[in-house]
């Protein structure tokens, strides 16, 4: 596993806040987020690398540009709050949890095996850090809209983001949260969609359309945002005009690539959720070296 | 004439003290509040209820989202509904964190009656039952009712308090003190025990007053915690009675017979017959048919008690 960095040693001390990093260095986290992800998953022979690297920018921009949050104090009430609905994306939440100093960034090799706080899907009851148990889709944004409807009756001003998965989208639960956080008129909530096209079965497209999928949003009453979902910069733009949106919910459709950063999984559907081998590995962390 | 109570209006009135004496009380409902009556708690605190419509996954995980920041969530529907229509939900956002949200349901049983099946919960306590770290309520009367409400609110940890549509036999006085866990003797006796919940044990005891006329001593216990049940109180029966009946309005596999079975196997092997639904869904009709065709009355228990005696002996 990669060191932790100078400045993250001393935010783990501090508490994390947003605008800390530069955009330099969020790349740099970002390539090192991809080369635990391979790693763990490379070492576990088992988990899902497809869906956890397309959203590592997502994660990336939040923990590193845009939550307040404090890793020694993860049940701090005034955090804002990252809720993974995709919750095979572990790998890739365990990653950045491990790189803001959530947990020892050695505890990531033991990502799936018995006794580890790393379950194969998130797993609020044994990972600090880890706001909901997610792993059956469908879940995170009704979740996420009881945490801010929690929120508002406190009168606390933090922000909730929530991550879903374009294949995740087939559920209609998803569909019944839009509806009520619009209807509930929640503007501290954002919901993120890792929108990079691919479902276990194949395409999105093929599967089961998901098209307009920018207009289905807007017709459930949310503001959408498209960005492209690898650019740091879009992202955290997208993130700050949210908070100016009042009245209605915000969703960041993120154009992402399935596999992104390793070639020979990117836009590769069985990467959904088959690790690795030991020799894909080592061209993969070249790749991303 | 028997003094009869309504387990749902009593439910509605004790959320609204509870909402009065809590802050952090919410309620939610879907679609189904003028049924469930949490209606009176709407009236009373409207920025505190939220109706979810007709969408009961997205309502019971709703319902963990505001658990795990702290609120006491009541969610309410039908108990067909819930867990039934989102049981996956229920496991995964509930059950499995442990998060402090109440499930409290009513239309419970095949005593909905005219409706029929689709709305009569008959299997509603065997998936609850199987959640790990689920705390199972069916109180037998408005009284029991109340105070099931206010212990769920006052503990920890997800509750599933299933509650009938008619009204109910008043069982119990101001007096009586609701134990979590804990069997009640309703009528001591040791001949044979009748275990029985809900609407049944007002049959129960309608069964054991009539066996008596017969010189037989029926116990007759509620077991108004499903889960965790109260496993001395079962093991005292067998041992002193030596012949166990068990009564509920729901299906025979999954429900109290087969707890009450397994504890018995394990402590205390004794014959036992079971009064519920055998592998059936029941029909549209008045209450009082359907629990007469389904075998679900005071007789159907009488007519157990002798069949387990028998085996007894």
């Amino acid at each position: 596993m990669s060191d932790l960095s100078d400045k993250t040693k001393v935010n783990m001390e501090i508490g994390l806040d947003a605008g800390q990093f530069s955009l330099t260095e969020m790349e740099a986290i970002a390539r090192k987020l991809r080369r635990n992800i391979v790693t763990m998953i490379g070492k576990a022979a088992s988990g899902h690398p497809g869906g956890s690297l397309s959203a590592v920018e997502i994660l990336t921009a939040l923990y590193f540009g845009v939550l307040k949050h404090h890793p020694k104090d993860p049940r701090w009430p005034g955090r804002d709050r990252f809720i993974l609905s995709k919750g095979h994306a572990a790998p890739l939440l365990y990653a950045t949890l491990a790189e803001c100093g959530y947990l020892p960034l050695a505890e990531l090799s033991t990502l799936r095996q018995v006794n580890s706080c790393l379950q194969g899907h998130a797993d609020c009851t044994v990972t600090p850090g880890v706001e909901m148990s997610a792993g059956s889709l469908g879940q995170g944004l009704s979740f996420a809209l009881g945490v801010a409807l929690a929120g508002r009756l406190n009168a606390q001003s933090h922000r909730i983001y929530v991550l879903l998965g374009d294949g995740e989208c087939d559920e209609g639960q998803v569909w019944e949260a839009a509806m009520a956080t619009a209807h509930f008129k929640v503007d501290s909530l954002v919901a993120i969609v890792d929108n990079n096209g691919l479902q276990i079965d194949g395409w999105n497209r093929d599967i089961m359309n998901l098209a307009p999928f920018n207009q289905k949003w807007q017709s459930f009453g949310w503001h959408v945002i498209e960005v492209d979902g690898h650019d740091l910069t879009q992202l955290i733009a997208a993130f700050e005009r949210a908070r100016l949106i009042k009245g209605q919910p915000t969703v960041v459709i993120a154009h992402t690539i399935k596999g992104k950063g390793v070639s020979f999984m990117e836009n590769v559907a069985d990467f959904h959720g088959k690790a690795p081998t030991p020799t894909e590995c080592e061209i993969a962390l070249k790749e991303l070296a | 004439m028997v003094r009869e109570a309504s387990l749902r209006e009593t439910y509605g009135e004790t959320l609204v003290e509870l909402g009065r004496e809590n802050p952090d009380i919410v309620v939610l409902d879907a679609d189904l509040s003028k049924s469930t009556m949490t209606q009176f708690f709407a009236r009373a605190f409207p920025e505190r209820f939220f109706d979810c419509g007709i969408a009961e996954q997205n309502m019971v995980t709703i319902a963990a989202g505001l658990a795990s920041s702290g609120k006491i969530p009541f969610a309410s529907t039908f108990a067909v509904f819930a867990p039934g229509r989102c049981f996956d939900q229920v496991r995964m956002s509930i059950a499995q964190p442990g998060l402090n949200v109440k499930l409290v349901v009513t239309h419970g049983g095949i005593t909905v009656g005219e409706d029929g099946t689709s709305h009569q919960a008959i299997e509603d306590l065997a998936l609850a039952g199987a959640l790990p770290g689920f705390t199972v309520i069916v109180p037998a009367d408005a009284i029991e009712t109340a105070q099931a409400v206010r212990i769920a609110a006052a503990s920890d940890g997800p509750f599933y308090i299933r509650l009938c549509r008619s009204k109910a036999p008043v069982l119990y006085d101001d007096s009586y003190r609701f134990s979590l866990g804990k069997a009640v003797t309703m009528r001591p006796g040791n001949d044979v025990t009748v275990i029985a919940i809900g609407l049944m044990v007002a049959a129960a005891l309608e069964a054991a007053s009539n066996l008596s006329k017969d010189g037989i001593d029926c116990r007759v216990l509620n077991m108004p915690t499903l889960k965790p049940i109260d496993e001395a109180a079962i093991i005292k029966a067998a041992v002193e009675t030596k012949a166990i009946v068990t009564a509920e309005e729901h299906l025979e596999h999954g429900g109290l017979g087969s707890v009450v079975a397994r504890i018995v196997v394990n402590h205390q092997p004794v014959p036992m017959e079971f009064i519920a639904l055998k592998d059936t869904y029941a029909e549209s009709g008045k209450a009082n048919e359907l629990l007469e065709k389904y075998g679900l009355t005071a007789r159907d228990i009488e007519q157990a008690v002798r069949q387990v005696i028998k085996k007894a002996k």
